[in-house]
């Protein structure tokens, strides 16, 4: 009943009520392009022109500077999911059910770059476009989980009942992707004891990893922007949807 | 343009095949995001939700 | 509270043994995938047992999902699920009650259908041994899954199309396990630690699902 409880209050529909939502993130927009732009001329000039090439890999290092954000950004994203997933479960939080569907195309999207950018590294370097290594075949198996769950949206048509049903589904394969990860690198190691090429963190110096950084930043800038983008677009469907199922009532009352 | 080295195919598509699954998204997105807007406009200057709680 | 446990067991079992032949069409099914394959890589006996631990997981894979659309689907329908969710058993006893009938109905079909598969595709009894005891410990899991799946595609009238794909990426440990458990080489012997790897996750699965399908059928039915 005091002052901070209605403060508290306020700043909760601030968040929940999906129209206030909007109203407020719309205004994160403008500043946000403008981040990611900055960040991708930045980490392009960064990667193109300001870093040298890499004394075993040669210019092919290049590519890890559009590989390595994707490839984070598949986790991430699931990250994401996972964690609105847990909103919409625990708190019936209604933007969480709309940041879990926004997520979905943009992590599929993400993984299958990354998928496409490890193919076009392990060409030159490896020989081959695919490996049946173990980090490129849990990706694989992630974008096959991200296919799932996407399907499984489309194929409700109630979008607050799916919801929820999406929400347990995402937290059972959170769950489930350390033991794929782990299962994939056993089975691989299995199969192929021949050590591939490991790019591990500390080896790499320091004029790889300034680009490498900026990058990531740049390519999390454009997901949080397109996130938001999706969350107010799926607002404004389920608004739309619920104003035509009234107009359909009233037409036929 | 810098030197790319012998590789420079593989590094070009992949940039190239970025850009142009971004710019797709991106566009994608934008569409999107207009015709809801202009669907959400349409559907509220025709009255639809405010006549029957705000007479 | 068990009584009632086994009531659901019993009922399952009753109905679909009455209803007739739908696990011997599901055995049938695993043997003849079994039987296709020679046609589609040749009748090369010392290939197809090399491949058999694949060929004896995939056919049985494929049987299992093919087998999940009953697991709720003609309960939600009829509305006995509504009435399950009533009873003093917790919803999650009544999914793991239907998942050891859903086990006993479609798995242990398999596993008798398994010698035919063996001697089709030229395993050694050796093998033939531990591809048994890798489907015994492997497939719980597998049913387990798939109660999610079903569990989440119940109200979608579509959904046994959908279930297989959303189950498919996530039962590939069991998979790669399974088949380890059975094969011995080349290169160093890990069948035992394989077989031990999958009964794991088989009991996690089966001990973690239920709640899982549990909240799916609450949250597609309210």
């Amino acid at each position: 009943m005091n002052v901070e409880n209605t403060s508290k209050q306020s700043w909760w529909t601030r968040i929940a009520h999906p129209g206030q939502f909007v109203a407020w993130s719309r205004r994160l927009l403008v500043p946000l392009w403008i981040a990611t732009a900055a960040l991708f001329v930045l980490g392009l000039w960064l990667a193109f022109f300001a870093s040298p090439e890499d004394y075993q890999m040669g210019d092919t290092v290049r590519i890890m500077y559009v590989h390595v954000p994707t490839a984070w950004l598949s986790q991430f994203v699931y990250g994401v999911m996972s964690v609105s997933a847990i909103g919409t479960l625990v708190w019936r939080h209604p933007m969480a059910d709309v940041s879990m569907k926004a997520a979905a195309p943009l992590g599929a999207t993400f993984t299958a770059l990354a998928l496409y950018t490890g193919a076009l590294w392990g060409r030159p370097t490896w020989g081959t476009f695919w490996e049946w290594d173990g980090r490129m075949t849990s990706t694989l198996v992630l974008l096959l989980i991200y296919f799932g769950i996407v399907a499984l949206w489309r194929a409700f048509d109630d979008q607050l009942r799916a919801a929820r049903i999406v929400a347990v589904f995402t937290l059972v394969g959170a769950v489930n992707i350390p033991i794929i990860k782990f299962s994939v690198d056993w089975w691989a190691t299995l199969h192929q004891p021949a050590s591939v090429f490991r790019l591990d963190g500390p080896t790499m110096p320091g004029s790889i990893l300034t680009p490498l950084f900026v990058m990531v930043f740049a390519f999390t800038a454009l997901f949080l922007t397109l996130h938001l983008i999706g969350m107010h677009t799926e607002v404004r469907r389920r608004r739309v949807m619920s104003l035509e199922r009234r107009l359909a009532q009233r037409g036929a009352a | 343009m810098i030197d790319l080295g012998p590789h420079a195919v593989y590094i070009v598509w992949a940039y190239l095949g970025v850009a142009v699954a971004i710019a797709a998204l991106i566009g994608f997105k934008l569409v999107e995001s207009r015709r809801l807007s202009a669907r959400l406009a349409a559907l509220e200057t025709a009255g639809a939700d405010r006549s029957a709680t705000h007479p | 509270m068990m009584s009632a446990f086994t009531a659901i067991l019993l009922r399952d079992l009753k109905l679909a043994l009455r209803t007739g032949g739908d696990w011997l069409t599901l055995a049938l099914f695993f043997v003849m995938v079994g039987i296709v394959v020679p046609f589609a890589i040749g009748p090369d006996r010392e290939l197809l047992s090399r491949l058999a631990p694949g060929i004896v997981w995939i056919a049985a894979f494929l049987s299992v999902l093919l087998g999940l659309d009953r697991l709720f689907r003609a309960d939600h329908e009829d509305g006995t699920l509504l009435l399950l969710r009533l009873s003093d058993l917790p919803l999650a006893g009544v999914v793991l009650a239907k998942l050891i009938a859903h086990w006993l109905l479609t798995a242990l079909p398999l596993l008798a259908a398994t010698p035919l598969l063996a001697v089709m595709l030229s395993m050694d009894p050796p093998a033939f041994l531990r591809a048994v005891v890798s489907l015994l410990v492997g497939t719980p899991g597998l049913v387990a899954l798939g109660t999610v799946g079903a569990a989440v595609t119940v109200t979608i009238r579509r959904g046994g199309l959908i279930a297989p794909v959303l189950i498919l990426p996530l039962a590939i440990p069991l998979l790669i396990f399974g088949v380890g458990a059975i094969t011995t080489g080349p290169g160093p012997d890990q069948s035992g630690t394989a077989l031990l790897l999958l009964a794991a996750i088989s009991l996690i699965a089966v001990a973690v699902t239920p709640f899982a399908a549990a909240l799916a059928i609450t949250s597609a039915e309210d």
